[in-house]
C-alpha cells in the first residue's frame, strides 16, 4: 500500500517547496483564528489557496485545509467562511477538531472530505466512531502519545484512515486538551492558536548563563556555552520531589524515520511532518529526505541513511522516537 | 437537597488524586453529614490502574449519599486508553444514575441516555452545547480556561442546559498517556507502585526558581495555585451559572462548602469567602485569572 507523505506548508513558497521535493499532501492553513498556527507572517489568503491549489493539483499533490481550533462562543463566521472558502479552493479535505464545525462542515459541505485534526484528541476506537459516523469523517490524524503496536490494534477496530506524525515537535500532553499555556500566559492552543506564546518569552542573561522566562516564570537555564532553547512550557525543566528535572518532555524533537515501515505495517494511510512555522529550504530538505524514507520502504530496501540526514535538521539535534517506541509505558 | 428552585448549586467535584479507599469513605462520610453541596461526584478519573483499590468503595458511598439526600453523579475516565479502561467506560454507559463524560469515548455510548460533561470535554461554544444537549447533556461543567463572557453567549443560546463553573480547587490543566509521578521515580507506568498516593493534593512542580507553579497527579498535571472563583449572584448570573464546582482536596471540604453557599446565598461578600478560605490548609495560593480573562494564574482579589 502506498504510503502518503503530507508535508507542512505555512506559506505559498513554502507549499511549493514541499510539492516539488516530492510531497504527496501539503497542510496549510487560513490566515486567521481558524488554524492553530495563527502566527503573524504565516498562512494564506483565500486567493493565494485557490493558486496553492492549483498548483498542487498540476503537480498531483493533494492539499488539506486545517481549519482545527475551537470557534469562540458567538463568533462563528469566520469558520464558516474558512470551510466556504476551502471548498471554494477545491482543497481535497479539511482538517477540523470543533465539534460545531464539524457539525456545520457535514451539513453544509457534504461534498468536502473531513480529516479529525489531532487536536480533537480521538484516541479510542469509540471515539473515533463518534466522529465517522456522526459527522462522516474519513481520516484521524492520532496524538502523539500511542506506541505502534497501540496503533496497529486501533486500525484494526476502525474503519477510517489514520495519520500519523513522524517528524518535528513533540507534545507531551495530549494536544488539544492542554491548558498549561493559559494558565501561565493567558493564551493557549484552544483560546488562540498558539502555545507559549512568543510575546511573553524573556532571555534574561545571568552571570553564568541565560535564564529563559515565559509570562515570568522560568523555564530552563543554559550554561554560557549551550544554546539557549525557546522556552515552551512542557519542555521546562523544573523541581519536583527534591529533583531538577525535565519532568514532563526532554527538549526534543520527534524523529520516527526509523519507523516508518513499521507504521506502514500497522496500517497507517499517512505520515505527517510538523513545522508549518518553518522556512522553505528546512521543509524541502524534510520532505525531500522523508520521500527517499517512503519510496526506499516500497521498494523494499533500507533507508538507514534517511534517517542520519535527518538528524541534523532536529532542533539542537536530540530526538526521540516519543511514544512509538512503547517507552511512556 | 432542598436546593430552591432558582438557588445556584453546589457541586463536589470527583476526587481527582490517589486516596485510599479508607480516606475515600471517611471523606465522603463527612459530605454526606453537610448541607453544603446538593450533588456529589463519584468514581475515578485520572487513572484506570487506581479503580481496583477504590471500585469496591463506590457502591457503599453511593447509597450513603443518596440516603443523604444527594444527587450521585458517576464520573467517568478522562483519558481512557487501554482495552481494560475502555471497557470500563462502555459499562457505566449503561448505568442508570446520572453519569458525567470526561471524554469522547463515553459520549458514543451513552446513547441518548443524560449526562454531565465534565470539564475535559472540549466545549467552547454553543453550536457544540446544542450537539451535546441532543445527545442527553444536562449539564456542562465548562472547561476551566473558558473565558466567562463565551460561557454568557453559550448560556443564552442553550437555555436547558445547566452550566457549571469549576469554582474551587487546583486546576486540572493537562493530561498525558505519560505518568509523571512514575517518570519521576524512574518507574515505568505499567509498574508504577501506585506513588502518586503519597500526594494527595498533588506533587508540587516548581519553577528552578523555587516559584510554585504547576502540580502532578500522575497522568494529570494540575496547577498549583488553587482556584477560588467567588462570584456574587449577580455576577453568577449575569454569566448564565447555575451551579459551581468544588473539587476535593485534603482540606476541610465541608468548610469550603459551607463558605461558597453563604456566597452563593448571598449571606457574605466575595471578599469574605476568599478571606475564609484563606484560612483552611490550603496546597497554594487563591488563583481565579481565567474568570477575569487572563492568565489563569493569576491571584484572587487583586483586580
Amino acid at each position: 500500500m502506498a504510503i502518503e507523505l503530507v508535508c507542512p506548508a505555512g506559506t505559498p513558497s513554502a507549499l511549493r517547496s514541499a510539492v516539488d521535493a516530492g510531497a504527496h499532501a501539503v497542510y496549510c492553513g487560513f490566515a486567521d483564528e481558524t488554524n492553530a498556527r495563527n502566527f503573524p507572517g504565516l498562512n494564506f489568503s483565500p486567493a493565494e489557496m485557490i493558486k496553492g491549489v492549483r498548483y498542487a493539483h498540476d503537480h498531483g499533490a493533494k492539499v488539506l485545509v486545517a481549519i482545527n481550533t475551537f470557534p469562540k462562543a458567538g463568533s462563528f463566521e469566520p469558520w464558516r467562511k474558512a470551510l466556504a472558502a476551502a471548498e471554494a479552493a477545491e482543497a481535497d479535505a479539511v482538517i477540523l477538531a470543533d465539534i460545531a464545525v464539524l457539525d456545520h462542515a457535514a451539513i453544509h459541505h457534504p461534498n468536502l472530505r473531513l480529516h479529525l485534526s489531532v487536536q480533537a484528541a480521538a484516541n479510542t476506537p469509540e471515539a473515533i466512531g463518534f466522529y465517522a459516523e456522526t459527522f462522516g469523517v474519513k481520516r484521524v490524524v492520532l496524538p502523539r502519545v500511542l506506541s505502534v503496536e497501540e496503533i496497529a490494534k486501533l486500525n484494526k477496530e476502525i474503519d477510517v484512515e489514520t495519520e500519523a506524525f513522524v517528524f518535528g515537535g513533540l507534545c507531551p500532553m495530549t494536544e488539544g486538551r492542554c491548558s498549561l499555556s493559559s494558565y501561565a500566559t493567558g493564551r493557549s492552543p484552544n483560546l488562540s492558536g498558539v502555545c507559549s506564546p512568543p510575546e511573553h518569552v524573556e532571555y534574561v542573561q545571568e552571570e553564568d548563563g541565560t535564564a529563559v522566562r515565559l509570562a515570568g516564570f522560568t523555564i530552563d537555564r543554559f550554561g554560557k556555552d549551550e544554546a539557549a532553547g525557546y522556552p515552551t512550557l512542557c519542555k521546562g525543566c523544573f523541581v519536583a520531589g527534591g529533583k531538577s528535572t525535565h519532568l514532563f518532555e526532554d527538549p526534543v524533537s520527534l524523529n520516527a524515520a526509523g519507523l516508518v515501515g513499521r507504521l506502514a505495517d500497522a496500517g497507517v494511510t499517512a505520515l505527517k511532518i510538523e513545522g508549518r512555522q518553518r522556512g522553505k529550504g528546512y521543509v524541502a530538505e524534510v520532505v525531500k529526505t522523508f520521500r527517499a524514507v517512503v519510496d526506499a520502504i516500497e521498494a523494499g530496501s533500507d533507508p538507514v541513511e534517511a534517517e542520519r540526514l535527518l538528524a541534523g535538521l532536529v532542533e539542537g539535534g536530540r530526538q526521540t522516537s516519543g511514544a512509538y517506541r512503547k517507552q511512556w509505558r | 437537597m432542598d436546593q430552591g428552585e432558582n438557588q445556584i448549586g453546589l457541586t463536589l467535584g470527583p476526587v481527582l488524586f490517589n486516596w485510599s479507599a479508607d480516606r475515600l469513605r471517611k471523606f465522603y462520610e463527612g459530605i454526606a453529614n453537610s448541607s453544603a453541596f446538593d450533588r456529589v461526584h463519584v468514581g475515578e478519573v485520572v487513572c484506570g490502574k487506581r479503580m481496583p483499590f477504590n471500585d469496591p468503595v463506590w457502591p457503599d458511598v453511593i447509597a450513603m449519599l443518596e440516603d443523604a439526600g444527594k444527587e450521585v453523579v458517576i464520573s467517568a475516565l478522562a483519558l481512557p486508553s487501554t482495552v481494560r479502561e475502555r471497557k470500563t467506560v462502555s459499562a457505566l454507559c449503561e448505568d442508570d444514575h446520572m453519569v458525567e463524560i470526561n471524554d469522547v469515548t463515553a459520549l458514543s455510548q451513552r446513547g441518548g441516555k443524560p449526562f454531565v460533561v465534565g470539564p475535559f470535554v472540549n466545549v467552547y461554544n454553543e453550536g457544540t452545547v446544542r450537539l451535546m444537549a441532543s445527545r442527553g447533556a444536562r449539564t456542562v461543567c465548562v472547561p476551566v480556561e473558558l473565558p466567562l463572557a463565551s460561557l454568557a453567549t453559550m448560556a443564552k443560546s442553550c437555555p436547558d442546559i445547566e452550566f457549571e463553573v469549576f469554582a474551587f480547587g487546583r486546576l486540572p490543566l493537562a493530561l498525558s498517556s505519560r505518568c509523571y509521578h512514575a517518570r519521576l521515580h524512574g518507574l515505568h507506568k505499567d509498574s508504577c507502585r501506585f506513588i502518586c498516593d503519597r500526594d494527595p493534593d498533588g506533587l508540587n512542580v516548581d519553577t528552578l526558581d523555587g516559584q510554585p507553579f504547576l502540580a502532578a497527579n500522575g497522568i494529570q498535571t494540575l496547577s498549583h495555585g488553587v482556584q477560588a472563583f467567588c462570584p456574587t449572584v449577580e455576577e453568577a448570573e449575569r454569566a448564565g451559572i447555575r451551579r459551581l464546582r468544588l473539587s476535593p482536596h485534603t482540606v476541610d471540604m465541608v468548610a469550603a462548602g459551607d463558605v461558597y453557599r453563604s456566597l452563593l446565598d448571598g449571606r457574605i461578600e466575595p471578599a469574605e469567602a476568599l478571606n475564609r478560605l484563606r484560612g483552611l490548609d490550603l496546597p497554594g495560593e487563591l488563583v481565579d485569572g481565567y474568570q477575569r480573562g487572563l492568565a489563569g494564574c493569576e491571584v484572587a482579589g487583586t483586580a
